[in-house]
């Protein structure tokens, strides 16, 4: 997808159903929704913008698709844009998590009810893990070299999900170095066209 | 029913939270627990946890686990001490670092963030899908988190379609 090829939406209240619509459909973790309605649906940000979006949200405090949301309202229409956007993701489901929790105390031994909320569990992970699969398209526009991107990213899922060490040391160990990497990989691209 | 002096430390509580809860909210978590549950006596532990599982069983962002301790401890104006605490700081940064970066992103440090960054971000991604599975015990539940990663990947099928599959499986008790 080129950048060219993008859409924009036309007004804040669209960003706003957007991404209400958006959230609704996200059971167990909004990210593949935002991913697939974002990019593929709307066609709002390409892969890269959007790999890059989540790269801020990620290391930044606070919920990862709640940043998202606002970054893209912020880049659309300014800060009532973000606004737009957050509120957009937040209102609904703040709605139906109350009403949930209301239910909850009768339902929650129910064993069909229970079974549900598993195989709901076990169908978002998967819908994570695809999404992450669709991403690593990404990487192959990325100055590092493949097999650097590959060593980086089985390294931070080694760390994060079977060493189970703390996301902040992950981040900035991991992080720096990549920077780094990237850095020099960078430079010679920078300086030919700075020559020409 | 809970004084205005504890709703506002519990605010003042999610306020510092906000700034270190990199990774999204759960991953203070076990502070909201020290807090809530150790230190103010707000919430019971099947309280806290039921929270958790609540926000992930219903549409939307897992932040608002947040909102039902809040409503659990002292209704809508928990929701708001609980919620807009864990909300307005980390916003507020991310907003500013979002123009930061993008007013300089022909800069060669920001190129280098940017494309430093995406392998370990799709890495943390995996990192969740595997997390989150391996939370729940047992093995039969990877078949359909391994189908419906392969679907969302290769195809365009409909994502509720695969939750609501998801719910079935559960519900009959194939799962």
């Amino acid at each position: 997808m080129t950048e060219n090829s993008l859409a924009q939406p036309s007004s804040k209240k669209e960003l706003f159903v957007a991404f209400t619509v958006l959230a609704l459909q996200g059971f167990g973790g909004v990210l593949a929704v935002a991913q697939r309605v974002l990019c593929e649906q709307k066609r709002w940000l390409s892969r890269d913008q959007f790999v890059e979006i989540l790269s801020l949200a990620q290391i930044l405090p606070g919920p990862n698709v709640c940043n998202v949301a606002l970054m893209i309202g912020d880049r659309f229409f300014g800060w009532r844009g973000a606004f737009a956007a957050l509120a957009g993701m937040m209102a609904v489901p703040l709605v139906i998590v109350l009403f949930f929790t209301a239910l909850y105390s009768q339902y929650a031994l129910n064993p069909a009810v229970a079974g549900a909320l598993r195989g709901m569990g076990a169908v978002s992970a998967g819908l994570i893990i695809g999404t992450g699969l669709k991403l690593v398209g990404a990487l192959r526009a990325n100055p590092m070299k493949t097999p650097i991107c590959a060593a980086l990213l089985v390294a931070a899922f080694a760390a994060v999900a079977l060493l189970r060490w703390p996301l902040v040391w992950v981040i900035l160990a991991l992080g720096v170095g990549a920077c780094a990497l990237a850095w020099m990989r960078l430079k010679p691209r920078v300086a030919a066209v700075s020559r020409s | 029913m809970i004084l205005s002096g504890a709703l506002l430390a519990l605010f003042g509580h999610f306020l510092v939270l906000s700034l270190l809860s990199i990774g999204g909210a759960i991953t203070v978590a076990p502070d909201m627990h020290r807090v809530m549950v150790d230190q103010m006596g707000l919430l019971s532990d099947a309280q806290f946890n039921a929270s958790i599982a609540i926000a992930q069983a219903s549409p939307g962002p897992n932040v608002l686990f947040v909102a039902v301790m809040g409503y659990q401890a002292a209704g809508l104006a928990g929701v708001a001490a609980t919620l807009f605490g864990i909300m307005l700081p980390s916003t507020t940064l991310a907003l500013a670092a979002a123009r930061w970066g993008h007013a300089r992103r022909e800069w060669r440090a920001v190129q280098a963030f940017k494309a430093g960054m995406a392998p370990i971000v799709i890495g943390l991604l995996f990192s969740t899908g595997w997390i989150l599975s391996a939370q729940t015990p047992g093995w039969h539940h990877i078949i359909p988190t391994i189908v419906a990663a392969l679907l969302v990947w290769r195809t365009r099928v409909h994502l509720l379609l695969l939750v609501g599959a998801g719910a079935f499986v559960g519900a009959m008790g194939w799962v």
